[in-house]
C-alpha cells in the first residue's frame, strides 16, 4: 500500500469510539449466551412458558419453530409447554388482554421476543435477578436495575425472599487494591456498602447457584428467540468466507497472469 | 456460429461497438491503485442493494400494523430471509463506506477537474440520491428509531420560515408519521429513488468513458497517443482492469463484507440501531436520538449550528448548514486553482488541508452519534469550520502553494 493509503489507515483510528458506562449501584454481573446447550436452552423455554408467558408474549416466534430448533418433540412439546389449545405452527401469543394489563399493572407487560437484542442480555439477566422486597411499591416488590418498575417478582418462590443489603466489603485504594490494616496483617479495612440483595434462607425451592442457573437459561432461551436465525447464520457463514477465500486465491493468480502483460 | 449470430445482431443492434467502446477498447491508465476499487465495488453494491431488495418487498408489508411483523416474519419465516435483510442492511452501510472512499479518491487525485466537472456533478447527485434512499429506507422496518429518526428529520423542513409548517405536513401527508408516510416513504424508496439512482449511474458512466478515467498522477492520457489513436498508457478496460484488476477486488470486498454479514450483522448498534428492536410508538421518545453512521457527520454540523440569525432561529441556520455540508464538494471543479490535479505535485498546504478536512469528517461523524453537551457541541463547531474551510480557503491555497512539475506520461508507484 503507498503512504498515502497507510496514512488514511491511520486517520481512520482517530476519533476513538468510547462510551460511558451508566453509572448505577448495581454491579452488573456478565452474561455469556450458549446456543450450543441445547438442555439450558429448553430448561429456558420451559421456565420461561411456566413463569413468564402468563403475562409476555413471543408473538413473533412460531412454536414449531422454538421446537425443532431446541430439539423437542412436537408431541412432547405440545403437550409440555403449549397449555392453550394453540397449534403447533401458531406464534408463541398470550390470552392477556392489553387493555385490562394496562389497568391492572400500569402498563401492559411488553413483548419480549426482541427483548435480549433492544436492552442486551446482560441488562435483562441482571434484572431479573435484581428484584427485592419494597413495601412502598405495589407489589411489594421493586429492582435495582428498573427502579419503580411496574412488574410483579415473578420469582419470589423459586429464589425465596430477597431482600436489600449492606455488606462490609474491603475498602479499595487509589491505586486499585484493597486497603490493608497497616497494624495487624492480613486484615483487611472496609467499609460498608449497600445495595446487595440478600435471599431470606429457606424462603425459596432453589439454592442461588440453582437461582442463578435458572435466570441464565431463561436469558439464554430469550437470546435465542430474539434472532432464531443466529445458529444458522453463524454455521454458514464459515462456508461462505472458506469459499471466498478459494475464490479470492483463484482469482488473484488469474488476475496476476494479465497484469504480467502491463508494463 | 458465434460470429455468424453476432453479426445478425450487430446488424439490428450495436452490441459489438457497445462493448468494445465501454470494455474492450476503452483506454484506462495503467496505474491506477487501491483507490480505484471502490467505483467498481459500488456498482456491484448497488446491485446487491436492487437485487436483496426485490426480493424483501416480496413480503414485506407496508402498513402501519403490519411493517414492524412483517420484518420480524422476514427474519423468521422466510427462507433464508434473514440473509436477505443482513445483506441489504450491510449494504446500505457498504454502500455509503465505498462510495466515501470513492469521493475521498477523486479529492486526492483532482477526479473533478476539467474536464471532468459534468461527471463529478452527477456523482454528486448519485450521493444526494443516496442519501434520500437511504432516509426513506430507514424508516420502513416501522422501528421506534425508524419513526423517531424520520420525526426528526422531517421536523428540520418546519425551521423554513412562513412556509415550514405546511411544508412539513406536505411530507408526512398527516400531522405525524403515521402509515400514510410509511406508504409514501415505500413508494419512493422501491421505485422512484432506485430508479433515479440507477439512471444517474449509467449517465455517470457514460460521462467518465467519454472523458476518460483519471489516475492517481492526474495527467490526461489521451495527450500521448500512438499511430493508432491508443493512448499509450492506457489499457484496454476490459480484460486487464475488469479481470486482472477488479476481480480480486471484488472478492476481498466481499469477504469483508460477509464477514460482517455474517458475525457483525447489527455493527454494535451501528448498522441496526438498539431502539429499532422496539415497534415505532409515537408516545415513547427513545432515550437518544441518532442518525446511522452514515449520516452522523451532517447531523452533528446541523446541531452545531446555535446561534439566532438575522430573526431566524439556529434551527434553520443548522438545516442551512447541514445542506451547505452536503452540496459544497458540487463546487469542487471551481475551486481548485492548482496547476496539478493530483495530491502527489500539489503542495504542503493542500495536503494539510485535505488531512484536517477528512480528521473533522470522523469527528464530526463520531460527534453525531453522541447526546449533545457544551463540549461536543463546541468540538462540533470547530470542525465544522475546519470542514467548510478546505473548500472556501481552496482558491487561495491552491494558488499560492509551490507545486511540484506533473510528469509527461504516468508514473507505476
Amino acid at each position: 500500500m503507498k503512504r498515502s493509503t497507510w496514512l488514511f489507515c491511520a486517520l481512520l483510528l482517530v476519533p476513538a469510539f468510547a462510551f460511558a458506562s451508566e453509572a448505577s449501584k448495581w454491579k452488573m454481573e456478565p452474561f455469556h449466551p450458549n446456543l450450543q446447550d441445547k438442555p439450558s436452552l429448553q430448561r429456558g423455554a420451559r421456565l420461561f412458558v411456566n413463569y413468564c408467558m402468563g403475562c409476555h408474549s413471543l408473538k413473533f416466534q412460531r412454536y414449531e419453530r422454538t421446537a425443532d430448533d431446541l430439539e423437542i418433540p412436537h408431541d412432547i412439546f405440545m403437550a409440555n409447554l403449549v397449555f392453550t389449545g394453540q397449534k403447533i405452527g401458531a406464534l408463541m401469543n398470550n390470552a392477556l388482554p392489553v387493555e385490562k394489563s394496562k389497568a391492572w399493572f400500569g402498563a401492559a407487560p411488553p413483548d419480549l421476543t426482541m427483548v435480549a437484542k433492544l436492552r442486551g442480555g446482560e441488562w435483562v439477566y441482571n434484572y431479573l435477578k435484581a428484584f427485592y422486597i419494597d413495601d412502598a411499591r405495589p407489589f411489594g416488590v421493586n429492582n435495582m436495575v428498573f427502579e419503580n418498575v411496574a412488574m410483579p417478582d415473578p420469582f419470589l418462590q423459586l429464589q425465596g425472599t430477597p431482600v436489600l443489603a449492606c455488606h462490609q466489603v474491603p475498602k479499595i485504594a487509589v491505586n486499585g487494591g484493597e486497603m490493608r490494616d497497616p497494624l495487624v496483617q492480613g486484615r483487611a479495612i472496609t467499609e460498608e456498602k449497600c445495595g446487595f440483595i440478600d435471599v431470606v434462607q429457606g424462603t425459596g425451592q432453589l439454592n442461588a447457584q440453582e437461582f442463578d442457573q435458572a435466570v441464565y437459561d431463561i436469558v439464554n432461551f430469550l437470546y435465542y428467540v430474539a434472532e432464531p436465525a443466529r445458529i444458522e447464520r453463524e454455521r454458514l457463514g464459515i462456508y461462505v468466507l472458506l469459499f471466498l477465500v478459494v475464490l479470492y486465491v483463484f482469482t488473484a493468480l488469474l488476475g496476476r497472469e494479465y497484469n504480467k502483460e502491463v508494463h | 456460429m458465434w460470429t455468424t449470430f453476432m453479426s445478425w445482431v450487430d446488424r439490428r443492434f450495436p452490441a459489438t461497438e457497445t462493448f468494445e467502446y465501454h470494455m474492450s477498447k476503452y483506454y484506462a491508465p495503467k496505474n491506477f491503485n487501491f483507490w480505484y476499487y471502490f467505483g467498481v465495488i459500488a456498482t456491484v453494491v448497488l446491485v446487491l442493494q436492487l437485487v436483496t431488495g426485490i426480493w424483501l418487498t416480496m413480503s414485506y408489508v407496508p402498513t402501519g400494523d403490519g411493517a414492524f411483523a412483517s420484518v420480524e416474519y422476514i427474519m423468521r419465516d422466510v427462507e433464508f430471509g434473514w440473509l436477505l435483510r443482513y445483506l441489504h442492511t450491510t449494504g446500505a452501510s457498504a454502500f455509503f463506506v465505498v462510495v466515501y472512499l470513492h469521493m475521498f479518491r477523486g479529492l486526492m487525485y483532482g477526479s473533478y477537474r476539467e474536464p471532468r466537472e459534468l461527471l463529478w456533478l452527477i456523482g454528486m447527485a448519485i450521493f444526494i440520491a443516496m442519501m434520500a434512499e437511504g432516509f426513506f429506507g430507514y424508516l420502513l422496518p416501522w422501528g421506534n428509531m425508524s419513526y423517531w429518526a424520520a420525526q426528526v428529520i422531517v421536523s428540520l423542513f418546519g425551521a423554513i420560515p412562513v412556509i415550514g409548517g405546511d411544508l412539513m405536513e406536505w411530507i408526512r401527508g398527516d400531522f405525524l408519521i403515521s402509515e400514510i408516510t410509511l406508504n409514501r416513504f415505500f413508494a419512493l424508496h422501491v421505485i422512484a429513488l432506485p430508479l433515479v439512482l440507477v439512471m444517474l449511474v449509467f449517465v455517470h458512466i457514460v460521462a467518465l468513458h467519454h472523458v476518460g478515467s483519471n489516475n492517481p498522477d492526474g495527467v490526461e492520457i489521451k495527450k500521448n497517443k500512438n499511430a493508432d489513436g491508443i493512448p499509450l498508457d492506457g489499457i484496454p478496460f476490459h480484460p486487464y482492469y475488469t479481470i486482472g484488476h477488479d476481480l480480486p477486488g471484488i472478492v476481498l470486498f466481499l469477504i469483508v463484507f460477509c464477514a460482517i454479514v455474517f458475525y457483525l450483522p447489527e455493527m454494535g448498534g451501528y448498522f441496526i440501531e438498539k431502539p429499532n428492536f422496539d415497534e415505532a410508538n409515537p408516545l415513547k421518545t427513545p432515550d437518544h436520538i441518532a442518525p446511522v453512521w452514515y449520516y452522523t457527520p451532517f447531523y452533528a454540523m446541523l446541531r452545531a449550528a446555535t446561534y439566532p440569525l438575522l430573526g431566524l432561529d439556529a434551527k434553520f441556520w443548522g438545516f442551512v448548514v447541514m445542506a451547505g455540508a452536503i452540496v459544497v464538494p458540487a463546487m469542487l471543479p471551481w475551486l481548485d486553482r492548482s496547476p496539478v490535479k493530483s495530491i502527489r505535485y500539489k503542495g504542503t498546504t493542500s495536503k494539510v488541508m485535505l488531512a484536517i478536512f477528512i480528521v473533522s469528517f470522523f469527528i464530526l461523524g463520531y460527534l453525531g452519534t453522541i447526546p449533545p453537551s457544551i463540549v461536543a457541541t463546541a468540538a462540533a463547531q470547530v470542525c465544522t469550520v475546519l470542514y467548510f474551510g478546505y473548500f472556501v480557503l481552496m482558491p487561495w491555497y491552491t494558488r499560492v502553494e509551490k507545486t511540484k512539475p506533473a510528469p509527461d506520461r504516468v508514473t507505476m508507484r
